[in-house]
């Protein structure tokens, strides 16, 4: 296969200038409504109007830049229709809301009101995305560490096996938030309480996958590599789990999903800090834009999350590229 | 070099009756020679080859090497699988450098890899992974990884059974060379007549149910093999004759005869 028919492939219309033309005018025309429609709402919009010139300007930064490389641009391309989409429904959103009060306060603040929130909240917001991060990834990483030790217990050993096999069906089944009262008796802080949540979503999903593909290793690799002259210790760190690796990072990859969820489950009902307490804070004042405003935070950080584990993903999994993922 | 008195073995089938796989199977592999396993399948042959590896155990009967009992699988017999069951997250080189990595000697030898990644013609492909080859370069690499212990006998267990023809015949005249250069001693199970008599210096003839020995033919041919030239084509009617007698069908194979 050639490069082209690659590319054509992995990105939507990579060539298509048309398409990045139409995003660039969308957002444009987003930020003409807002400058040139009446506001009706009581609304600070310059922060909207900033943001939307930073965003244009940023696109035709990365689309005049001599350096950039042609697979970026084809990236940029592929984004384009998106774009394109996200300018119109913020044009309509800001007709039905900011400029036309037809969506009414404070349930449904426009798209300027809640840029506006992450500005003048930025402090605030800041420090809840910490805190919330900090549980996640303490939380997620003690899972991680747990999970694939017991995995290879279970994967590997009989007798580990026979005692923790049944012990992580039952106890896996059960939603992990259905502990919150315990833990928060429990333990001392809402910190400690948050991170054994967490553990408990994260552990048992990736122990079961991590067992899962030490089992799954092909007999031949096991006999193959005695014939060369492999010990026990050699099959389990060389064959066993280097055969679970995949495994490892798909489970690793839903759990993180999980623990997104129940950490912000957590932080509604026992933290003192974090976005899940924001958004419960915001809602005792009916502050909706700031509801919106830590929703969007979320959105964005669990991306991020979930780009970062892909890194690891494919720097670990290198040599799957061109095969089957 | 490598005994086997009276070994037999049995399988049980899906419908849990016993099939003897093999019955007091005798034979002597001498050093230094290329000896063939050809029969029809279920005639116990990757059995044997099992067995000589010490990845399974006989029921009964004994199997040395060099006078000591062969009683688990050691980096003295290197085996090569049917499917070459290299490792996808390791590369050519990484996969040839298991036996050093397993054996502890890693640090001393590596200078070794190149010279075995030489030896199987795979020159520049010593950071390509697994899925980026060819079934014939991986059985390449699974016939230098078992190399590079300088096993006291290499075991093939119907490596080139999985390739086109035209692969197969070029991997023959490499295991021919790979042999010449070596010396190592080589036992091959195949089901193809003319790949045994072009490769070896003895073939053992097995019958299934029981499965056992029927026959050893020597290859006494020796120039270089021509597969059209009359010693060639008479050992492989007389191979397939000692086939037909035991009972296997060959159909269309040239200079065969017709099926019993």
């Amino acid at each position: 296969m050639n490069s082209e028919t690659d590319i054509s492939k992995k990105y939507w219309k990579p060539k298509s200038k048309w398409w990045f033309a139409a995003a660039v005018l969308s957002i444009a025309a987003a930020a003409a409504v807002n400058a040139l429609v009446p506001d009706v709402q009581t609304v600070n919009t310059s922060y909207y109007r900033i943001v939307l010139a930073a965003f244009i300007a940023a696109l035709l930064a990365l689309w005049t830049t001599p350096v950039l490389a042609r697979k970026l641009r084809h990236k940029l391309y592929h984004y384009s229709q998106f774009i394109a989409a996200a300018g119109l429904l913020l044009a309509v959103l800001d007709l039905l809301t900011t400029k036309s009060d037809i969506l009414k306060l404070p349930f449904f603040p426009g798209p300027a009101q809640i840029i506006e929130v992450l500005f003048t909240e930025r402090n605030t917001l800041f420090i809840c995305t910490v805190y919330s991060l900090r549980l996640f990834f303490a939380g997620l990483a003690c899972g991680v560490v747990l999970g694939i030790a017991t995995g290879v217990m279970i994967g590997w050993n009989r007798q580990w096996n026979y005692w923790l096999f049944p012990v992580l069906k039952v106890v896996g089944v059960i939603p992990p938030v259905a502990w919150i009262p315990i833990a928060l008796a429990v333990f001392p802080t809402s910190f400690y309480a948050g991170i054994f949540l967490l553990v408990l979503t994260s552990w048992f999903s990736i122990a079961f996958m991590v067992a899962t593909g030490i089992e799954s290793t092909p007999k031949a690799y096991f006999e193959v590599s005695r014939t060369l002259g492999a010990n026990d210790r050699f099959l389990l760190f060389h064959v066993a789990i280097p055969n679970a690796v995949p495994s490892i990072f798909t489970g690793i990859a839903t759990s993180a999903g999980m623990c997104f969820m129940t950490l912000v489950i957590i932080e509604m009902i026992g933290a003192k800090a974090g976005l899940g307490w924001y958004i419960n804070w915001a809602k005792a004042w009916a502050s909706y834009d700031k509801v919106y405003a830590s929703i969007v935070i979320m959105g964005v950080a669990f991306c991020i999350i979930l780009g970062v584990i892909n890194v690891f993903r494919n720097y670990f999994l290198r040599w799957q590229k061109g095969t089957v993922r | 070099m490598i005994e086997i008195r009276n070994v037999s073995r049995i399988y049980y089938d899906t419908a849990g009756l016993p099939v003897e796989a093999l019955q007091a199977v005798s034979l002597e592999i001498r050093e230094g020679e290329f000896l063939s396993l050809i029969g029809p399948s279920g005639c116990g042959k990757t059995t044997l080859l099992r067995l000589i590896a010490g990845l399974d155990l006989p029921r009964s009967g004994e199997l040395f090497i060099e006078g000591r009992a062969i009683e688990k699988p050691s980096h003295e017999r290197g085996y090569v699988f049917q499917q070459a069951a290299l490792f996808p997250w390791k590369t050519v080189e990484e996969n040839i450098a298991i036996g050093l990595k397993a054996r502890h000697i890693y640090k001393e030898k590596k200078g070794l890899v190149p010279e075995y990644i030489h030896l199987v013609g795979l020159d520049g492909f010593s950071k390509s992974y697994p899925h980026e080859l060819s079934g014939g370069m991986m059985q390449r690499v699974a016939i230098a990884r078992a190399l590079i212990n300088k096993p006291k006998v290499l075991l093939l267990d119907e490596p080139l059974g999985a390739l086109d023809a035209f692969t197969r015949i070029e991997l023959q005249d490499t295991i021919r060379r790979i042999r010449r250069e070596t010396g190592t001693t080589i036992v091959l199970v195949t089901h193809d007549v003319d790949e045994a008599i072009y490769l070896s210096d003895r073939i053992a003839i097995m019958t299934a149910r029981p499965g056992k020995i029927n026959e050893i033919i020597k290859v006494e041919i020796n120039s270089e093999r021509d597969r059209n030239r009359d010693d060639f084509i008479g050992l492989r009617r007389r191979a397939l004759e000692k086939l037909h007698l035991a009972g296997v069908v060959y159909a269309n194979v040239q200079g065969g005869g017709e099926a019993i």
